[in-house]
């Protein structure tokens, strides 16, 4: 009923591994943790990503 | 007899005399975020407001001052509607909402034949005398029990309790994660209205979520409090069990911490290399999950204090082991790898934030 409005989400990479996604939700600028199941934005980009809604872009 | 003993006798066998109430803040007093929610988000601590698909429908969710005089509360959850919706579609609905973490539960012993009652106790003053819903809901088998509460008198504080049966059919893991809810549902269209099962049951959102003949606190302008809020174990409510703001601050820190303002120091750390600061950020509690970062973005919001470094904002987090979170900038500084130093912040509009709401 409350689902979050991702309109943009991108790895952030350090030597090599992505460590972090950078995202807009509901208007914020934020900073997910990469692999943290258990964190509701993570959870959400990844349930989002598993239905075709949201890519997650490479790392620059 | 003694009080202690009239206390006891009170709440009886099935909980304790200490740390009886599952809702954190319910006082309405800690408010770390300090800001006003038009839209879906959290305001007051640990109370999450949702507002979806509305058209027209305008609110103010904040800390108010509001309370039931004489009863030991000094805030209040407002939601004020300022603007309201004219013609409620099927697919609009707002509730107040609190998650409650599975770990926390255990002593509900749901789905076995032992399975313990509940019992929610709350204040509330509603622009709206009549029937208002509450719903009760596990999340891992999906399940619910839809209860309601009359309020007599309009903008008036009233007090009210519910009691449920345990679900011997239920099953709350013993996890972090979010396996059961409070929900106050203030405004339900049609979609999440209809036929509810009684009592514990499979949950339907088309169904269970609220009472079709609920008050429909969006249709009109006016302000809903909510204060004083109290789920605990067995079928008597017993008095509100207040906590110190330390006490009540630190539950609440496990899902949310914020340090705002100017010269607030995040913490210390050092030159990885000659254009990248890292910096470890100690959480005053264990945050209940790996948190998402939410740093302000102003011209100069952050310096990097013995080299003199300004900064707009962070790049990346890495490491997160519960109590400490080691987060980076490669933008805006310029060091000698290995040299230390601390960051602050630097102006009034300086915020981090970490969440680990449920």
């Amino acid at each position: 009923m409350n689902e979050m409005n991702i309109t943009s989400a991108q790895y952030v990479a350090k030597e090599g591994k992505d460590i972090c996604i950078k995202a807009t939700i509901d208007g914020d600028n934020v900073i997910v943790p990469n692999n943290a199941s258990g964190n509701r934005h993570y959870d959400e980009i990844m349930k989002q990503v598993a239905a075709g809604e949201l890519t997650i872009a490479d790392a620059d | 007899m003694s009080k202690a003993a009239e206390l006891a006798a009170l709440i009886g066998s099935q909980t304790a005399l200490s740390n009886r109430n599952l809702i954190i803040n319910g006082a309405m007093q800690v408010d770390q975020r300090n800001a006003t929610t038009t839209a879906t988000g959290y305001t007051v601590d640990r109370f999450l407001v949702a507002k979806s698909n509305f058209d027209e429908l305008v609110i103010a969710i904040t800390q108010d001052t509001d309370n039931p005089s004489g009863n030991g509360f000094s805030n209040s959850l407002k939601v004020a509607v300022t603007t309201a919706e004219s013609a409620q579609a099927a697919n609009e609905v707002m509730y107040l909402e609190q998650r409650i973490e599975g770990q926390n539960l255990q002593q509900l012993a749901y789905g076995t034949s032992s399975a313990k009652s509940l019992t929610l106790s709350f204040w509330v003053k509603s622009p709206l005398a009549g029937k208002h819903s509450v719903l009760f809901y596990q999340t891992t088998p999906n399940r619910s029990n839809l209860q309601s509460y009359t309020v007599s008198s309009a903008n008036t504080w009233e007090y009210k309790t519910i009691t449920i049966d345990g679900d011997t059919s239920g099953n709350i893991a013993n996890d972090n994660t979010s396996e059961f809810s409070v929900f106050w549902p203030l405004s339900s269209g049609t979609d999440f209205t209809g036929t509810p099962h009684t009592g514990w049951g499979a949950h339907s959102n088309t169904d269970d979520f609220a009472h079709s003949d609920s008050v429909n606190i969006a249709a009109q302008t006016g302000n809903f409090f909510l204060t004083g809020v109290q789920l605990e174990l067995g079928e008597q409510a017993t008095p509100f069990e207040h906590r110190s703001v330390h006490d009540e601050l630190a539950r609440c820190q496990r899902y949310y911490w914020q340090v705002a303002g100017a010269s607030q120091i995040v913490g210390q750390g050092f030159y990885y290399s000659t254009s990248e600061f890292d910096c470890i950020v100690n959480l005053p509690q264990t945050m209940r999950a790996a948190p998402t970062f939410t740093p302000s973005n102003n011209s100069g919001d952050f310096q990097v204090t013995n080299i003199s470094d300004a900064f707009d904002t962070w790049t990346a987090q890495q490491f997160f082991d519960g109590s400490r979170v080691n987060v980076y900038v490669t933008s805006g500084v310029s060091g000698t790898k290995g040299d230390s130093g601390y960051v602050r912040h630097m102006n009034s509009t300086s915020k981090i934030q970490f969440d680990a709401e449920l």
